[in-house]
């Protein structure tokens, strides 16, 4: 086998760019991409928040028109009022734009580009045209998503999940099940590619491309979860991206990989024999719960990152931390059968699925307790980044609480339909995720940009998104308990018609923490622009991106690699920096 | 914890990369092999069919190909004249030529099929069976894209360019390899 010495410079074999097009758009500087990534998500998470608006909106008053939706979609809203195929089609729409392009792409491929390489002390990934490659992938992943907006019958109402057959057999499943779910299906494939790709330069560059001195015991604790995650990322993408080529195929070329035999739709026999639907459910959710933890791992990494550089205590017990993101990545795998409960499965299978899925909540916990045990004893500096990992804590235990009751069967099959599973995920992976991206924003934007975020309006911003997703989402685990049924555009059963009140409030609360986030976008391009200079390194942290200038430069180091002799943990021990060691003090 | 940092020697990121790639590519064959039998056993609609003879000609060209891949390699790594003569080069340019050949090799059995009526949509069957040679063949042009782009570096550097022709080497073996299990697969599932 060849072997070289690593050197971290290995990746920059090319200048500095110097046209506008090579600075910031086709860009090989990881960056410049994490920053695409993330620009792509504040896109992304703009359109899923106001999808969600108009769903809140319809739920509260049905037969309330909203000005202008008659304009997007003439026959999905006639009026402006909703009907349900259209309900569905914007839950399809923001489900999987949150997930995919939001949850997936700012705290692991936006974060993480920009990050990792400078904390392991490399002047690029490891593959920079890869990575280029990766989001322009994902960028036409999203435009073709969107493009479904824009189609005679409107995009797909099948749900995130795209469940087989409805999304397998066309245009006579419904409106958007034509062309809009076929641009579903090319969009995940899409996506797929582009966080394969990205997947294999994070892994890479981790392993290949740490400076003199990283050895994988002074792996800040950000870049492991980067690491677990893109490993995790790697098995389950490769799994979704032939579900949707067979997708596809089912849809485009006459085969009936997903379709039933003698199945009649729109009193329509359809021509096809002998598909499993069950086995899009599979390849699905293979996929489909390792993707929470895709969307969350980052976020673990963020908070065991940014605390305790305010508590200016170590992290308690890293290595049971990297230990326990091991776990989770492993048990991952095991679990996506929980998924399926109401599928008809053998009750003894559901067992296999619902003890790991108990188990999995070990080290979840475990993490959160580490977390509790460093701020024990701490004097924490209450900055808007400590302030969001302590809301990430909070919102994460509260829907893995909710976990524990969806993981037993018995339980599960009369919740799995009902709010209680929206509150559960939405809390768990959404808005927990949501927290990790403040708390990684607010964090590492001196370092971005140069310059600090306002904290007075980072405050602000905190307590008020903090109350209004708690206002969202907890009562939706009483309407769950009381039956309210999940997708319905309208609660028109008697025993439901009580509960509307309640939707209104809810209504009221999503549109105002929708609201408050206009603060956050405030804060952001004022502080862009106008914000106060930031030092190298403002938190008095350990890593090696503060080794650096703010914003760095376009080699990371200057062409000076650093040298590590110590790990990210050594907050509260006295040295000539103040209260804490750098990485590269020796 | 303090110590003296010290230089450390790791693979070449472009071969790590491709075991990265490896990994991924086999999930994806895996999830298409399991759909396949769970497929299979759905429903009593598989139909069952004679695969066409050439896929064992072509298997026997793209194993050829990996040998004359490893004398391209150890031509690299000690130039002086050998019994068979030829240049690392010369070889390299022979595996290109054995890999196009599988290529259009796996395109006459799919006309083979087609001549049987045959086709994607026909049976569940044929629609595994040009999904999985189709997506080999494109994992295939990728690795000759990897063998013309190391050919051009082994023509300007020499052998400095035995990192490049490493990772493009071990990719092609595991073409090679994947190919063997998928037609394996296929002899027994069709």
């Amino acid at each position: 086998m060849t072997h070289n010495v690593a050197t971290p410079a290995a990746a920059h074999h090319h200048a500095p760019p110097r046209t506008f097009l090579r600075k910031y758009v086709f860009s090989v500087d990881h960056k410049v991409i994490g920053k695409q990534y993330l620009g792509l998500a504040l896109v992304a998470v703009c359109t899923g928040m106001f999808l969600s608006w108009l769903m809140r909106l319809h739920l509260a008053s049905p037969e309330l028109p909203i000005p202008g939706l008659s304009k997007l979609s003439p026959n999905g809203a006639p009026g402006g009022v909703m009907t349900p195929e259209y309900y569905l089609s914007l839950m399809t729409m923001h489900g999987t734009i949150m997930v995919f392009f939001v949850l997936t792409t700012a705290p692991f491929a936006g974060f993480g580009n920009f990050v990792l390489p400078l904390q392991v002390g490399a002047e690029d990934m490891a593959f920079p045209r890869i990575n280029m490659m990766s989001f322009w992938v994902t960028f036409v992943a999203f435009v073709v998503l969107i493009a479904a907006f824009f189609i005679p019958d409107g995009p797909p109402l099948s749900g995130w999940t795209a469940y087989a057959p409805l999304s397998a057999v066309g245009k006579d499943a419904g409106p958007g099940q034509g062309l809009g779910q076929t641009l579903w299906a090319v969009s995940i494939a899409l996506f797929c590619i582009g966080q394969l790709l990205g997947a294999l330069n994070f892994i890479t560059t981790t392993l290949d491309l740490r400076t003199k001195g990283m050895s994988l015991s002074r792996l800040p604790y950000a870049t492991w979860a980067w690491f677990i995650t893109s490993v995790i990322g790697l098995i389950a993408f490769s799994v979704l991206l032939p579900a949707c080529i067979l997708l596809i195929l089912d849809r485009v070329a006459g085969t009936s990989f997903f379709i039933p035999a003698g199945l009649v739709i729109s009193d329509r026999l359809q021509a096809h024999s002998g598909g499993s639907p069950l086995l899009w459910q599979h390849l699905f959710w293979f996929f489909g719960h390792p993707e929470v933890y895709i969307a969350i791992l980052p976020g673990f990494g963020i908070i065991s990152q940014v605390l305790p550089a305010f508590a200016r205590k170590p992290l308690l017990g890293p290595r049971v931390f990297i230990a326990c993101l091991a776990a989770i990545a492993l048990l991952s795998y095991t679990v996506w059968g929980h998924h399926m409960f109401l599928s008809g499965m053998n009750p003894f299978s559901a067992t296999l699925f619902s003890v790991p899925t108990l188990i999995i909540t070990i080290p979840a916990t475990i993490v959160t307790l580490l977390w509790i045990g460093t701020l024990y004893g701490s004097k924490l500096r209450f900055t808007t980044a400590a302030l969001f990992c302590l809301g990430f804590a909070s919102v994460f235990v509260s829907g893995g609480i909710s976990g524990f009751f969806l993981a037993q069967p018995s339980i599960d099959v009369y919740l799995h339909g009902t709010y209680f599973v929206v509150a559960h995920f939405h809390f768990v992976m959404g808005v927990a995720a949501m927290f990790g991206i403040f708390a990684g924003t607010y964090y590492w934007f001196p370092k971005m940009f140069g310059r600090m975020m306002n904290e007075t309006l980072g405050k602000v911003h905190f307590a008020l998104t903090f109350i209004g997703v708690y206002c969202i989402f907890m009562p939706m685990h009483y309407l769950g308990l009381h039956g309210d049924v999940r997708r319905y555009s309208a609660f028109t059963d008697e025993y439901m018609k009580g509960d509307i009140p309640l939707h209104r409030f809810i209504t009221v609360a999503a549109l105002f923490t929708g609201a408050v986030q206009l603060i956050f976008l405030v804060n952001l391009i004022y502080s862009r622009f106008k914000g106060s200079k930031a030092t190298d390194n403002p938190w008095q942290s350990t890593t090696l991106e503060w080794a650096t200038t703010s914003p760095p430069p376009f080699d990371n180091f200057g062409g000076h690699p650093p040298v590590v002799y110590r790990g990210p943990n050594e907050y509260g021990t006295p040295s000539a920096a103040g209260d804490y060691t750098p990485q590269t003090t020796p | 914890m303090r110590s003296v940092p010290v230089e450390r020697v790791s693979p070449a990121p472009a071969r790590t990369g491709v075991w990265v790639g490896v990994l991924a590519i086999s999930m994806t064959f895996a999830a298409i092999t399991s759909a396949m039998v769970a497929r299979a056993g759905a429903t009593p609609d598989w139909q069952p069919f004679r695969l066409p003879v050439i896929l064992y000609v072509n298997t026997v060209l793209l194993m050829l190909s990996s040998g004359t891949l490893e004398s391209a390699r150890s031509r690299l790594a000690q130039p002086e004249p050998r019994a068979i003569g030829g240049t690392a080069a010369q070889w390299l340019l022979l595996t290109l030529g054995l890999g196009l050949l599988f290529i259009a090799g796996q395109l006459l059995a799919w006309r083979a099929l087609a001549r049987q009526g045959l086709f994607l949509s026909t049976a569940p069957s044929s629609a595994f069976f040009y999904l999985f040679t189709a997506l080999h063949g494109l994992h295939l042009l990728g690795g000759v894209a990897a063998l013309a782009y190391a050919l051009r570096r082994v023509r300007m550097l020499g052998a400095a360019a035995g990192d490049t022709l490493g990772a493009a080497a071990l990719y092609w073996h595991f073409m090679t390899c994947l190919w063997v299990c998928l037609l394996l697969l296929l002899t027994i599932r069709l």
